[in-house]
């Protein structure tokens, strides 16, 4: 069941939204032990949440536009005194003094949060087996990804587990196991929604956003998470654009380009078909729809491995011991910070640290951070150009579908591969959408991305609902 | 000076960390204020807590523009950058501070004796906690534990970094003192060196007159005008040793034992920290606004530079001058220049301005009064002691000097009146009158006395001494 039909038959007194709960919670009894979505489920909390909002609708109260709608949350979201890991083991036992200003937007928009999803640690990987706590697997093929980082959030909406769950996406955390999962996915203009209460991967590259089983239900819960925050000055200062309002509007006279760069070489045939299957759907619904050179997005993987690396090395630090989390207590200042982080960050995050701290050091920053930084300008203006001449650009969100458990862990570089289509917009700040569109080899679920320019998600969620209109029968 | 510094010349360029006095820190709602129980003001920003996002305080950033502005900078578009080092004091393990586009650059504060001091940057930044070492000598060295107040994490500061204009000692303290009422005077910080709400570091080096610049060291733990003095000097002494003995300066960072009175190694060049500063991705630029700036500037006070020239100008002295100074450093100046140009003596005004006034209350006091009353010191109406009572009367109760004078009945005696008194003191004296004729000169303090004894202090001395020596032939 829809999020809408939920929060709808909720609000209308219909249904119970404890009744909602159990019935996801029972689903989660049965499954969860075979998928791993959550590292912590929430139950007492949640079960508080629902009857606060059954009592606000026997008293007459809305509970606002996703009441008892349950929901996951990506566990770099921080929660009021409930467990927050990021899934690595340098966090201990640490509870947030504090809820994020995206989890606090959903207990005022009535949802009811059951718990905190796995990921990639610190959200670095793409296919969640960088867990400090065992991978998730993905439900539709359990001995498979479930993709990454956001895999947790992912599988839990995949598996029903919630309506809704919530992640972030830095190169595609969000999108590429969206698409792998065979689920909605979006990632917001950076700015669009508030990072405070998101414990930072890359800085200037986060972004919060949901996992839905339909874009309509994408696009309530993207306007109930948008709008600036005072505790994010990053955030951009415009009001939540209405995108429900958009998805009935056609595409009429859109002009939507299929970026060549994003259609070649380690896209899976299958993949890059229904792709263009998906914008000859989308020129048979109304579109102009033409193949477009982004030449700069070549480079956005390079320049990405260097800038949210670099980020991530300074973001990292304050996991050292000294106010919460993991200490591994020795005789010296140096020992115990060397001590801490050895035992608890994963092989992944310390490669990435390494990697992060090389970018930046003197006499190999202009080399590598500063040339990375020049890349990403350029990305952007090729954007730019390209923007002129269309209202969308169109591209696999994942240039495979689900792989197996293991098969892409031996080598670093193989992994970094999967977010060869969803880095260039991430670089650019700009706002993309993974649809499921059909299916690839072994029936797994094909997800095409919609980008956009920056702020215009409602011109996205108008491609975004004709592609999920058009698609073929069998799409997850 | 610097006599012993055999032919070199020594060569100072200070950098000083000021904490603006801002009511909340620079990056969330956390009260920024010295002395408070340790870890009382802290929240999840200023703690670094996973996920907290920094709030720029905009009062801070005017406070920033303000005292660049009032050392002649300009302000540029700026951007925060990370200084990325690990220390348990700093939460992140990185401080928000600006690195290549610092928000005020190009400016000079102007020394009392006249030296331009080249101001090359001054940038906002955030203060780290502070560490206290509990065991052993208190040092981190020996230490049992360390234990950490986050109350000044935060706390809102600009660095203000000088060109090496500096060649003295005496220079570098009146750099810091000028700095210190500079600071003062446009209320941003209350720039006190013993709370730490400013530190002074000091790069030292010495070279041959006209040669290139020499290594210079860094000297932190300057914790007084004192200490800053006392360890450039011992600074410039040990690189001076080590040249005349074929050595090398070493490039390093050196602290200041003030109970030693000597520097020792910090931190050499190969083992200073790598910073790898990059742009702050959580906060936005800063685009100057020229309004603001123009705001910012029609609210500066006039600075102790100009009010310097003002007060010299209008006493017709040259600077530089030490009473115009001291007139200056207490906020006389207004007082003293508006005196002089009410028609009050402009040498008469410095000396009592100087001497015998406190700036508390001394706000209150109507130039034309002062005036008035210097008038009646001039023409012999009060005694030198007089006008200090007056005067102490004026600053405590504002009234006009007439008024006092009758209250207190502080008329100097007359002449007239005093030769008779002196007269009848002899008559009835005569034994330490012949005394006093004989050349004992202490019976003159004995006449005197008698005669303040008689007026209860009201005779002027001076005129009781002339008439004493008349007298005597």
């Amino acid at each position: 069941m829809t999020a809408l039909r939920i929060a709808d038959a909720v609000r209308r007194g219909d249904r119970l939204a404890t009744d909602v709960l159990e019935e996801h919670l029972a689903r989660i009894e049965t499954l969860e032990g075979e998928i791993h979505a959550f590292n912590h489920v929430t139950r007492e909390e949640a079960h508080a949440a629902a009857e606060a909002v059954d009592t606000a609708v026997s008293e007459g109260r809305d509970p606002g536009p996703l009441a008892g709608v349950p929901v996951a949350l990506k566990d770099n979201l921080c929660t009021r005194r409930v467990p927050t890991t990021c899934s690595s083991r340098i966090l201990g036992h640490w509870r947030p003094p504090y809820d994020a200003s995206v989890v606090e937007r959903l207990a005022a928009a009535g949802a009811v949060v059951v718990g905190k999803t796995n990921m990639d640690e610190f959200a670095m990987g793409s296919s969640t087996e960088n867990s400090a706590f065992g991978p998730t697997r993905n439900p539709l093929a359990t001995d498979r990804v479930p993709g990454g980082s956001s895999g947790g959030s992912a599988a839990a909406v995949a598996a029903d587990f919630s309506a809704l769950s919530f992640g972030s996406d830095t190169g595609g955390s969000i999108r590429q196991p969206a698409a792998l999962c065979g689920v909605v996915g979006v990632k917001p203009t950076f700015g669009r929604v508030s990072r405070y209460g998101l414990i930072a991967f890359a800085s200037s590259l986060d972004q919060v956003g949901p996992f839905a089983v339909d874009v309509a239900d994408a696009a309530v819960s993207t306007e109930v998470i948008s709008g600036p925050d005072a505790r994010d000055t990053t955030s951009i200062p415009v009001p939540v654009p209405d995108l429900v309002g958009q998805l009935d509007r056609g595409v009429d006279g859109l002009r939507v380009g299929l970026v060549t760069e994003l259609m070649g070489e380690g896209v899976e045939p299958e993949v890059a078909a229904r792709t263009r299957e998906a914008a000859d759907a989308l020129a048979a619904a109304g579109a102009l729809v033409d193949e477009v050179s982004v030449p700069a997005t070549v480079y956005g993987l390079s320049a990405y491995y260097l800038i949210a690396p670099a980020e991530a090395s300074s973001n990292l630090a304050r996991f050292d011991g000294v106010r919460f989390g993991l200490r591994e207590e020795r005789p010296t200042m140096g020992e115990t910070y060397d001590a801490t982080r050895t035992a608890g960050f994963g092989p992944e995050v310390k490669r990435r640290i390494m990697l992060g701290t090389y970018a930046l050091s003197a006499g190999y920053y202009d080399a590598y951070y500063g040339k990375a930084q020049r890349v990403r300008t350029m990305i952007i203006r090729d954007f730019e150009a390209a923007y002129e001449q269309h209202d969308v650009l169109l591209s696999p969100s994942s240039p495979c579908v689900a792989f197996p458990i293991g098969d892409k862990t031996a080598d670093p570089w193989t992994m970094y591969r999967n977010d060869v289509c969803t880095v260039p917009s991430s670089l650019a700040g700009h706002p993309a959408i993974s649809v499921p569109f059909g299916s690839g080899d072994h029936g797994l679920p094909v997800g095409v991305q919609v980008m956009a320019p920056a702020l215009e998600e409602e011109t996205m969620f108008r491609v975004a609902a004709a592609l999920e209109r058009a698609a073929p029968e069998g799409t997850a | 000076m610097n006599d012993d510094l055999r032919g070199h010349e020594l060569v100072i360029g200070l950098e000083v960390h000021v904490e603006l006095a801002t009511r909340t820190k620079l990056f969330c709602g956390c009260p920024n204020r010295f002395g408070d129980d340790p870890n009382t003001n802290v929240c999840p920003v200023c703690l670094g807590l996973p996920g907290s996002m920094p709030v720029l305080n905009e009062r801070a950033v005017d406070y920033a523009m303000r005292l660049g502005r009032a050392l002649g900078c300009t302000v540029e578009p700026s951007v925060f950058a990370r200084k990325n080092y690990f220390y348990p004091d700093m939460p992140k393990d990185y401080q928000v501070s600006q690195y290549d586009q610092p928000i005020n650059v190009d400016g000079a504060l102007h020394l009392p004796d006249g030296l331009r001091v080249g101001i090359e940057r001054a940038h906002i930044e955030e203060d780290t906690g502070k560490s206290t070492h509990v065991g052993g000598t208190g040092r981190i060295h020996d230490a049992g534990h360390s234990l950490v107040d986050y109350n000044r994490s935060g706390v809102p500061l600009v660095e203000i970094v000088s060109r090496p204009d500096l060649r003295t000692c005496d220079q570098a303290r009146a750099y810091a003192s000028e700095l210190r009422e500079l600071l003062v005077a446009i209320g941003v910080s209350d720039a006190r060196m013993e709370e730490g709400s400013m530190r002074v570091d000091a790069n030292v080096s010495v070279r041959r007159p006209g040669a290139p610049l020499g290594t210079r060291c860094e000297i932190k733990n300057l914790n007084s005008i004192r200490s800053l003095g006392r360890a450039i000097d011992y600074e410039a002494r040990r690189q001076v040793d080590l040249l005349a003995a074929g050595e090398t300066v070493v490039q390093e960072t050196r602290h200041w034992n003030e109970e030693e009175g000597r520097t020792h190694t910090l931190r050499s060049k190969e083992e200073a920290e790598d910073y790898r500063y990059f742009p702050e991705p959580d906060l936005v630029p800063l685009q100057p606004d020229a309004d603001r700036i123009a705001r910012i500037d029609a609210t500066l006070p006039r600075l102790p530079a100009a009010r310097r020239e003002t007060l010299a100008a209008a006493a017709g002295v040259s600077l530089p001058d030490e009473t115009v100074s001291i007139v200056v450093d207490r906020g006389l100046d207004e007082l003293a220049v508006a005196a002089i140009a009410t028609g009050a003596d402009p040498e008469r005004v410095l000396t009592r301005v100087r001497h015998d006034l406190a700036h508390d209350g001394a706000d209150g006091i109507d130039p034309a009064d002062l005036t008035e009353l210097l008038r009646m010191e001039e023409e012999g109406d009060l005694t030198s002691g007089q006008v200090k009572q007056v005067l102490a009367e004026m600053a405590a109760s504002h009234r006009p000097p007439a008024v006092i004078v009758a209250e207190l009945g502080l008329e100097a005696v007359d002449t007239s009146e005093l030769a008779t008194m002196v007269d009848d003191l002899i008559a009835a004296h005569p034994e330490e009158w012949e005394r006093f004729c004989g050349g004992e000169s202490k019976m003159q303090g004995f006449f005197v006395g008698q005669v303040m004894r008689q007026t209860s202090g009201q005779a002027d001395g001076k005129t009781v001494n002339q008439l004493l020596v008349q007298k005597r032939g």
